[in-house]
């Protein structure tokens, strides 16, 4: 049983890391930092019953989680229209994976750095529907393993890889349709389109699954 | 991508199966999510397959670009007010932060 004494010291590191997470739920400042306040405060009042030793940054995004499921999740109903069936795997890859070779000496990470704005990414992510979202966010983002992500969304491992799955393939092409109306890609011939919201009405995907 | 025989990825000339088995792997792999034997079999493939260990490349490079693009920093006044927050309910505990559910978590 952890001690509560021992709480902000044991949190505080994580409040930017919280923060930022926060912010890829929310999609807006204002909700993320009364999201964090409330995540905080519920922590504290749970913090009895955990057990310390164990994973204190999972369990937190635990509470974060469930905070903006209970709370935010309500308020911030919108269309989540991004259609992510029939995206084939590598999208992205197969479309610029040439770039490299274009110039010599770059690796693709560089490409790839230059190629999307932070701008860009944060709208991909935010464009996908909130379950995909917080598995791409977890795993990509924030480094967690499937067991962590299947704990801090209450959700089974399975679950967690096929929501991984989907939502990686709708953020790439979410990102391929961003190169392409900068120019920097050609636009494919099965109707490769930004995945954002409106998009593509078709096929939309239910949020519950 | 072609210039090994292979014309898209995990349909190559050079052992379809094994690209095959190497693309589907790719995400958990990446993930750090196999099992130490199949690892290993990945590997040795990635060893003599340039195109699956170049989309493996992507893939991976892919992702450090989005993990790096999708930081966002606390602003300074946020995390002041956080942080005041947390000196509170260590001073005064939960009755200094006011009335609020108490929901389990």
């Amino acid at each position: 049983m952890a001690d509560q004494a021992t709480f902000s010291d044991q949190v505080a590191p994580y409040v930017d890391q919280l923060f930022a997470a926060a912010m890829r739920m929310t999609r807006n400042q204002a909700d993320a930092e009364d999201l964090l306040q409330e995540t905080f405060v519920r922590a504290y009042r749970g913090f009895g019953s955990f057990t310390d030793g164990t994973n204190l940054r999972a369990w937190m995004y635990r509470i974060l989680t469930n905070t903006f499921i209970n709370t935010y999740r309500a308020k911030q109903r919108r269309p989540e229209q991004t259609d992510l069936d029939d995206v084939e795997d590598l999208y992205l890859y197969k479309r610029l994976g040439g770039l490299e070779a274009a110039s010599l000496g770059r690796s693709a990470e560089d490409e790839l750095m230059d190629l999307f704005t932070e701008t860009e990414v944060k709208d991909a992510i935010d464009a996908l529907p909130e379950q995909f979202r917080m598995a791409v966010l977890l795993a990509d983002v924030e480094g967690f393993s499937y067991k962590e992500i299947a704990e801090i969304v209450d959700v089974p491992i399975g679950t967690v890889m096929s929501r991984l799955h989907r939502g990686r393939k709708a953020l790439q092409r979410s990102l391929h349709g961003f190169a392409v109306e900068r120019g920097l890609a050609e636009r494919g011939s099965d109707g490769d389109g930004r995945a954002t919201d409106g998009a593509d009405g078709a096929g939309a995907v239910r949020n519950d699954e | 991508m072609d210039d090994h025989g292979h014309d898209t990825i995990g349909h190559g000339a050079a052992g379809d199966e094994f690209c095959d088995d190497a693309i589907a792997q790719l995400y958990t792999y990446l993930d750090g999510e196999l099992d130490a034997a199949t690892i290993a079999r990945i590997e040795s493939h990635l060893q003599t397959c340039s195109p699956c260990l170049e989309a493996y490349d992507f893939e991976a490079e892919l992702r450090k670009v989005i993990a790096a693009k999708a930081r966002e920093d606390c602003p300074g006044e946020v995390r002041n007010r956080i942080m005041s927050l947390l000196e509170r309910l260590d001073g005064g505990g939960d009755d200094a932060v006011g009335p609020s559910d108490r929901t389990p978590v």
